[in-house]
């Protein structure tokens, strides 16, 4: 099946129509209800860090996601790419924080670490980011993630 | 924002009683980047009346991102400041996991 290819405008009111895209996407891919909600989780997650710190909170900005499905050594997953045109910074330096320290803010890494099997990214030679996250089906033995 | 018999249907912040030295806020609908804002005003002016106990009531509330973590992360440092007490209850699975994920449900009083 193609992937699926969404572009919408960098407006947090929008998080939620990338999110259920995701979870649609998702449930229609073998993953349980629960599992694509999270999915979407980490999705909403990084659309969030693109609107906030990519644009700065400009909501007139642009945000590509594509969804679709990938097979690495006979292993399943959805796969979720996300790209804009913000800031760049250098993809070593993006990591979840410390939770030891309850703080508010800079949970939003963690969260898309905790959830997907791969999550990385890359500076866009023509600008932006480009964020690349893998969830695997769990096998049978494995029911939750 | 007033907030004696402060009611919203079109929420976040869909209603907030005070009783007392209690304050119940009810929220309802997605609580992520593009609403938190809206539940971060309504908490702050609670917290700013130092009102003792508050309540937050989240069954309407189907899902929440890091951005609602951190409102409520905020509102709890400041109303422990003033040795106030932020109870939420009524957390659907959904939302339960996301405070199980940044390992949160040992700092709130969840029930």
């Amino acid at each position: 099946m193609e992937p699926v290819k969404i572009t919408v405008s960098s407006d947090p009111s929008h998080i939620a129509t990338v999110r259920s895209a995701v979870e649609s996407f998702g449930d229609h891919h073998g993953f349980s209800r629960e599992q694509s909600e999270k999915i979407g989780l980490a999705v909403n997650e990084a659309v969030s860090n693109v609107i906030r710190h990519g644009y700065l909170g400009d909501v007139h900005q642009e945000i590509a996601v594509t969804i679709g499905m990938v097979e690495n050594d006979g292993k399943k997953g959805i796969k979720v790419v996300i790209r804009d045109h913000g800031l760049q910074v250098d993809p070593d330096s993006i990591k979840g924080r410390d939770l030891e320290e309850v703080r508010p803010g800079g949970l939003g890494v963690h969260i898309m670490k905790s959830i997907m099997d791969e999550v990385s990214y890359r500076c866009r030679s023509q600008g932006g980011m480009e964020l690349t996250m893998i969830k695997f089906l769990p096998s049978a033995r494995e029911s939750t993630i | 924002m007033n907030l004696q018999d402060y009611e919203n249907e079109n929420g976040p912040v869909k209603r907030i009683e005070i009783d007392g030295e209690k304050a119940t806020v009810t929220l309802s609908n997605d609580i992520d980047m593009d609403c938190s804002p809206d539940v971060r005003v309504a908490l702050q002016v609670l917290i700013q009346r130092k009102i003792p106990v508050i309540h937050i009531d989240l069954r309407e509330v189907p899902h929440m991102d890091s951005s609602g973590l951190a409102t409520l992360i905020e509102a709890l440092q400041r109303i422990k400041r003033y040795k106030g007490k932020l109870v939420l209850y009524g957390l659907q699975n959904r939302v339960k996991s996301v405070f199980e994920i940044a390992k949160l449900t040992d700092i709130f009083e969840i029930k």
